[in-house]
Parts: structure tokens; C-alpha cells; sequence
């Protein structure tokens, strides 16, 4: 009788913890997918303009540069680091790429000179990084005011406006049905993601993050891996800085200012740990979809700009509440 | 006869079945200084956690000044005066002498704000009484190692402390320094404070203490008065273990041609004059006590250390090894003592920890080709039974022995030439340890020539070919396979001699 009771109380244990696992796995696997769906779903249905071929359309266009600037920002924070200074990166080339087409330079020279730029910016921070060891939070903290000054100085403080319509193309043309700025978009998340999973360099990136010292003593060459994330960071900075300008028609120095926090958050959103070694550039598309979507919905629903601030503050707590819930979970599982 | 302060009687303790403590009985007088002796593992540290409340005995009574203690708390610990300095000193780098002494415990003035003065006065009464000169209002930071003692010790002095347990306090102090930390130790006395004295140098031993009570494999061998120990010798003697497991299955080799001479190898109060050679085939077992500059050898062979003089010779080329990717491409590989802290990626999946160093074996057409990693990783799970659910999983959900495993997979796959082993089995259950042993044996036999870094002495007996004992940065002595007796090791590695 008594090992009948000891045995079906077990069975209940058993059950339950069964059934919270799978919650558990559910909520670890799919919980910005759950929202992202969510999101999607309270939208359609409260809006009669969010689920329209044309609404949709717009959305991925608006989130390219932010997108672009997630893929980046992805591989940063894997290794561990930060980049602060990618709005003001978004800035400096930008107001490059328009100063060099006004000053009448070939437009595909001018594009390559804007992205070596960037690639020049992120050879510098990965350099002082790497080789000096100072936080990547102070080290990008201090270019931010560097490069927007930078952009201040060049441009004198006025918007530089270009009226090429090749330029234009970039950011506002359409190839077929589809905005050109989304295939830019989509080629850098595709060669993002097998830089990432499938090259030694994106491995590098992982073993990093996760544990410096270990890795360095596997012999690979940390400091090398470091700078290079921050170079092709900066380069890919470049192009989603040429792309605003490109669909803003105009370089300003004002322009990307701030936008480096939603990278951040996408990121975040997207399962990317901060403290680096775990991430996914499909996990960032997530959290870029969550961002862009729920900017877009707020829009339709004629919610003032001041208040769309504080919501999209709140959505990002929330978001990286229930990510530190799981890192504890897993770490007491 | 005084009556004693603190007395354990027959303590054992029990980390999930197995024992660290047996049946151990200390009795510590007022004014008396007690040496606890042993082998690194022997149950030293495990006392003294006891003792200050860290761990809960699972067996045994204590009794302070007579009255039996339930269990010990930290806080407990605290009331009856027990204080630990321990070999990690705990002090607050950026504040000042005073504020680390007189911490949580700061004199206040009627507003309720700390009273520098007071608490500056205090300190200085408490190094004064010392006989110590250091200024109550420097920063910690700006002291020495041996000051920054001082200073735990003081802390203790302004708690009232009656026994004091210090853990190897020595052991990073220069010559002058461990004077002046012994006169310490005379004053403390006369001051009738206990002292629990835990250090492998026998010289201080002999000196300061009065009593010993050596421990060996978690049991109470003997606590004598030291009056009766004849000399440093019968006192090793003691500590030595006898034990002889038999789990290493260490196949003989026929020694091949040596591959890594390392001539003269110095390092300012680290190394000292480091020369010997490995031969293929052979492994050459490093023995001495923790500090005693071990891992270090392994740290300059792997660019880890720059050495201030001395030349590697790999096949009788010299080579210069400035950072692990040189001494990678030299055909070395390096298994760390802290798989934690420097083996492991720990968020990573088990295939990524095993083809981390070796990821360039994997490349086609500049990508990874993750079938034949999976491959080699699948590979090396069976050969070295790793025993996980899948490849895939993150490696912190594996045992320390299957986590060690994957880490000397990742080496082998490497086909080093000549590997260093710190501490290969550190935290591995006994199963796991000889499927490691055997692989380390048969590595030798495919011609490896291993270093094999241990404090487990029954590991070095068993496994090595010849053996270099290590004493305070210098090669106390090399034994040859016949000479390799636990015995000769503890001799070497306290300072005695060796007999045949």
C-alpha cells in the first residue's frame, strides 16, 4: 500500500517535471518567436492596414539599415565587445559618401571609399581593443564623440543633399517587386550567417567570446579575430550608413544618431548573450522584426512618438527579463 | 596542564559518499602553536573549513573550552575568535589600513558617521602592539604582500581572535618577509593567541611550532610534540603514502631519441636554473608541491611565461616559443591544470570543445566541413568513450572526467609531438581516470613524449618514466625509474635527501 502511494507520487513528479520541461524547452527554444507571432497576430487584427502586401513591403525596406547594422553588431557582441559608436558611424559615412558624389567622384568609387572608411574606423577600435585592452565599451564610447564631431566638422554642420538618381536607386529603387535596399539587405544576413556558422574565422568568434584565454591557447590568434569583427563591422556599418543616405537622398550628420541602441536591442532580442560566446544572426532577424514591427504597428495605430519611445523601452526589458530568467534556469538545470 | 580551547574529537566528513575526513582528532592549546601536516589532498583544508564553519562535519563533536559545539557556523566561528587567513589574501585593494582592519566594524561618532580619528588611532595601538610599522592611512594597494597579511592579521587582533588559522602564509613572502611574519607568530603567542600553522616548509615548522599532527588521505596519522621529531625526515616519513594503487597500466616503451631539451630556463622568483630533456616515447612525471613553479615549466615551454634566460631546443634546433600558436606549430600541446578557467568553452557544444584547436584539419574551400568534424568528433567520443547523449550538447553538462576527455581529444587529434599534462586528472572519478591514464600510456607508446605534471604522488610512481621533483623554482633532483619511490619524491620536494 505504502510503496503504491511512494510509486504514483513519483509518477506525479515525474509527470510534472515532464510537463515543465517541455514548457521549459518551448520558452528557452521559441520565446521571441512566440512574440514576434504575437506581435504579428494583435496587429492584423487591430489594424486593418498591417497585414497589406504594401505595409508588409515597407516594413522590411524601413528595417534594412537597421537589420545591416544588427548583422554587425551580432558579431561584436559575440566576442564580448560592443560597438556604441555604430549611429555615428552610420553618420560619418554617410555624410562621406554624399561629400565624395557631390565632389563629383565616380559613384562606385565613392561607395568602396565610404565602406574602406568605415573598414578604417573598425580597424582602429578593434586595434585599441585588442592590443590595449581597454573595454570596448569605453574605446567605442569615445569614438562616438569623435566620429560625430568628424561628421560635424566635414559637412559644417549642414546636410549634404545629392540628387543623383543612381545613388538614389540604392535606397529607394526596386528591382522587380522587391526594394533593392532588401537584397542589399539580404545578401549581407546570408553571408553573415556562414561567416558566422560555417568558416573557422565565425568559429573564432564563438570560442572567443566564450573563453578568451582557452582559445588563445588552442593558438588561434585572438587579438587577429578580434580586429577583424570590428573591421568588417565597420564596413558593414558603412553600407547601411550609405543605404539612409541613399534613401534620405542626403548625408547629415544628424542621421543614425541613437540607432545603435536598437541594434543592441535586436541583438539582445534576438538570444544574443552580452557577455558574448552565444548568438544567432537568425536570432537577430527576430529581434530586428520585433523592433521594425512593432515601430511600424504603433505608427498605424496613431500612437504620438514620445509614447512609441517608452513602449519599445518597456518591450526591451521585458525581453531581456525573460532571457536572464532563462540563463538562470539553465544554469541551476 | 592547561585546559584546552577547542578540541575535535574523531570529525569525519563526506562529500556524497566519498570521504575527505576520517576519524580526525585535534586538540589546540591556549598560547600554543599547532602545524598541520600533509600531502596536497590530505585533508588539510577540509579541516579547516570545518573549523571556521565553511562545511558541516557529518560525523565527530567539537567542543570549545569544553562545551561541545553542534555544528560550526561561520558566524558561530566568528563569536568564539577563530580567524583564517588564507593563502588568497581578503582585502580591499583601493581602501585604506584602517578601513581593511576595522571593516564592518568601524567606530562611529554620534551622528553616526565614521570616526576616522578613532578608528585610525585603534588601528595604529593594534600595529604598535605588533610591533609592526605601517601607517594606518595608506591604501592596502600600496603595501606589499607580506604588509597585506599583516593586516588580516590585524583585522583578527581587533575581532579578539583566539585561534588563528593561517594556510601556508609564507608562501609568497621573500626571506626577510617570512622574519618577520615568524616574529608575529612569537608575539601572537605571548599574547596567548592559538595558531593553527599549515605550511610545507619544515625549516618553520621546526622553529615556531610546538606541537604537529599529521594528516595523510583524510585520516589522523599522529600529533606529537615537536620536541620528539628527530628531524625533517621522520616527520616526511609520516606523511608519506604507501598506498599503491594499480590503475595506470603503464605499458614500458622503448625510449626513442630525445625531442625537447630545455637548458637553463630562469625567471626571477619563479624559475631557477631549469634543465632536462624528454625523449620520445618517455614520460617524464614533475613532482613537488603546489607553487613550487610546476606549471610554470609547463607555462614557458607553451608561451605563456617569458623566461628571463634559458634556450628550447626542439630535435637539437633551437627554437623560440613567444605565444601558444608558436609552440602549437612546434608540435607541442598543452592540457591546463583549470579546465574551467582555461580548456574549456563552456557555452560551446562538445564537437566544438574537441575540434577547437584542430579546426583547420575540417576546411574546404575556405569553409568548415562539418561532416568530417562531426566525423572526427564522433570519432574520438567512442575511442576515448566520452560519454554525453549527443555531440552537440553544451560541454557544461558534462562530468569533469568526460570534460577532460574531450580536452585531450582535442590534443590528440592535433598529433602533438610532445604533451604537457597539468594535473590530468584533477576532479575525474576513478573511472574516467584510468581510461585517461591509458591513453596517456598508449600516446607514449605511438612515440609522444609526455610531460606529466602531478600533486598525486601515487600518479607520478605509476606512470612515469623518469621524474623531476620541483622545489621553490629549482629542479630539487631527477630520479630515474628505479629511484621513483614516493618516498625519494616527498624527500626531494621538502628538502631532505634521497636515500637508494
Amino acid at each position: 500500500m505504502l510503496k503504491g502511494t511512494s510509486t504514483n507520487l513519483e509518477v506525479t513528479q515525474l509527470k510534472n517535471s515532464n510537463w515543465k520541461q517541455t514548457l521549459f524547452v518551448i520558452f528557452d527554444k521559441g520565446s521571441t518567436t512566440i512574440g514576434l507571432v504575437l506581435l504579428f497576430i494583435i496587429l492584423s487584427i487591430v489594424t486593418t492596414d498591417f497585414l497589406t502586401v504594401d505595409n508588409l513591403i515597407n516594413v522590411t525596406r524601413q528595417a534594412t539599415v537597421l537589420c545591416i547594422m544588427a548583422v554587425a553588431m551580432t558579431f561584436i557582441i559575440i566576442t564580448g565587445g560592443i560597438d556604441l559608436s555604430a549611429g555615428s558611424q552610420i553618420a560619418v559615412s554617410g555624410v562621406a559618401v554624399s561629400g565624395l558624389i557631390v565632389a563629383g567622384v565616380p559613384i562606385p568609387l565613392a561607395l568602396l571609399l565610404a565602406i574602406m572608411i568605415g573598414g578604417l574606423i573598425g580597424l582602429f577600435i578593434g586595434t585599441v581593443v585588442s592590443t590595449q585592452k581597454i573595454p570596448p565599451f569605453i574605446v567605442t564610447l569615445g569614438m562616438t564623440t569623435i566620429l560625430s564631431g568628424l561628421a560635424f566638422v566635414y559637412t559644417q554642420g549642414n546636410p549634404i543633399a545629392v540628387s543623383d538618381a543612381a545613388f538614389r536607386a540604392l535606397g529607394r529603387g526596386y528591382l522587380g517587386p522587391i526594394p533593392i535596399p532588401v537584397i542589399i539587405m539580404v545578401i549581407v544576413v546570408v553571408i553573415g550567417h556562414i561567416l558566422l556558422t560555417h568558416t573557422r574565422f565565425g568559429r573564432y568568434v564563438y570560442m572567443i567570446g566564450d573563453n578568451e584565454e582557452a582559445a588563445r591557447l588552442c593558438g588561434i590568434n585572438v587579438n587577429l579575430v578580434k580586429t577583424g569583427v570590428y573591421v568588417l563591422g565597420g564596413a558593414v556599418m558603412a553600407i547601411a550608413g550609405i543605404i539612409l543616405a541613399s534613401r534620405l537622398s542626403t548625408g547629415s550628420p544628424n542621421s543614425g544618431t541613437g540607432s545603435e541602441l536598437d541594434a543592441i536591442a535586436a541583438v539582445v532580442l534576438g538570444g544574443t548573450n552580452l557577455f558574448g560566446g552565444e548568438g544567432k544572426i537568425i536570432g537577430t532577424l527576430m529581434g530586428v522584426a520585433i523592433i521594425s514591427i512593432l515601430n511600424n504597428g504603433l505608427n498605424l495605430l496613431d500612437v504620438s512618438s514620445y509614447n512609441q519611445l517608452m513602449i519599445k523601452g518597456v518591450v526591451i526589458l521585458l525581453a531581456v527579463w525573460l532571457n536572464s530568467i532563462k540563463a538562470r534556469k539553465k544554469m541551476s538545470v | 596542564m592547561r585546559s584546552p580551547i577547542l578540541e575535535l574529537q574523531s570529525i569525519s566528513k563526506e562529500f556524497s559518499g566519498v570521504k575527505a575526513l576520517s576519524d580526525v582528532s585535534l586538540t589546540v592549546y591556549p598560547g600554543s602553536v599547532h602545524a598541520l601536516v600533509g600531502e596536497n589532498g590530505a585533508g588539510k583544508s577540509t579541516l579547516m573549513k570545518i573549523l571556521t564553519g565553511a562545511y558541516n562535519k557529518t560525523s565527530g563533536q567539537i567542543f570549545f573550552e569544553g562545551k561541545e559545539i553542534e555544528q560550526m557556523d561561520p558566524k558561530l566561528s566568528k563569536k568564539f575568535g577563530i580567524h583564517c587567513i588564507y593563502q588568497e589574501l581578503n582585502v580591499m585593494k583601493n581602501m585604506t589600513v584602517a578601513e581593511n582592519v576595522f571593516i564592518g566594524a568601524q567606530p562611529v561618532t554620534k551622528l553616526g558617521l565614521i570616526d576616522w580619528k578613532q578608528m585610525n588611532d585603534a588601528a595604529k595601538k593594534i600595529f604598535s602592539s605588533l610591533q609592526l610599522d605601517i601607517s594606518p592611512k595608506m591604501l592596502v594597494r600600496e603595501l606589499s604582500i607580506a604588509q597585506k597579511q599583516m593586516v588580516e592579521i590585524a583585522r583578527a587582533i581587533s575581532q579578539q581572535a583566539r585561534i588563528l588559522i593561517m594556510d601556508e602564509p609564507t608562501s609568497s613572502l621573500s626571506e626577510r618577509e617570512t622574519e618577520v611574519l615568524l616574529s608575529l607568530v612569537e608575539e601572537l603567542k605571548k599574547k596567548g593567541v592559538s595558531i593553527l600553522y599549515i605550511s610545507h616548509r619544515m625549516d618553520e615548522i621546526f622553529r615556531i611550532c610546538d606541537t604537529v599532527t599529521v594528516l595523510r588521505d583524510g585520516t589522523h596519522i599522529k600529533t606529537l610534540p615537536l620536541k620528539e621529531v628527530n628531524n625533517v625526515d621522520s616527520l616526511v616519513e609520516l606523511m608519506v603514502n604507501r598506498k599503491v594503487t594499480n590503475y595506470f597500466n603503464k605499458v614500458k616503451v622503448v625510449l626513442g631519441k630525445p625531442i625537447l631539451r630545455v637548458e637553463n630556463l630562469s625567471k626571477r622568483g619563479v624559475l631557477k636554473d631549469i634543465s632536462f630533456e624528454v625523449r620520445r616515447g618517455e614520460i617524464l612525471g614533475v613532482a613537488g608541491l603546489v607553487g613550487a613553479g610546476r606549471s610554470e615549466i609547463a607555462k614557458a615551454l607553451f608561451g605563456l611565461l617569458k623566461t628571463d634566460s634559458g634556450e628550447i631546443f626542439i630535435d637539437a634546433q633551437k627554437v623560440v616559443i613567444q605565444k601558444p600558436s608558436d609552440a602549437i606549430r612546434l608540435g607541442l600541446g598543452f592540457v591546463t591544470e583549470n579546465r574551467k578557467e582555461t580548456g574549456l568553452a563552456l557555452k560551446q557544444s562538445v564537437r566544438a570543445n574537441i575540434t577547437m584547436s584542430n579546426l583547420k584539419k575540417y576546411v574546404k574551400y575556405l569553409l568548415v566541413n562539418q561532416t568530417d568534424e562531426k566525423k572526427m568528433a564522433q570519432e574520438y567520443r567512442k575511442k576515448l568513450n566520452i560519454k554525453t547523449a549527443t555531440l552537440e550538447q553544451p560541454i557544461s553538462s558534462l562530468s569533469g572526467g568526460n570534460q577532460q576527455k574531450a580536452i585531450l581529444s582535442r590534443w590528440i587529434i592535433q598529433e602533438p609531438r610532445i604533451l604537457i599534462l597539468d594535473e590530468p586528472c584533477r576532479g575525474v572519478d576513478v573511472g574516467a581516470k584510468a581510461e585517461i591514464f591509458a591513453q596517456i600510456s598508449q600516446l607514449a607508446q605511438q612515440g609522444v613524449a609526455i610531460i606529466m605534471i602531478s600533486s598525486e604522488i601515487p600518479e607520478i610512481v605509476g606512470m612515469s618514466d623518469r621524474v623531476i621533483v620541483m622545489r621553490e623554482g629549482s629542479i630539487a633532483g631527477l630520479l630515474d625509474k628505479n629511484e621513483i619511490t614516493p618516498d625519494n619524491i616527498l624527500k626531494l620536494a621538502f628538502g631532505g635527501g634521497v636515500s637508494a
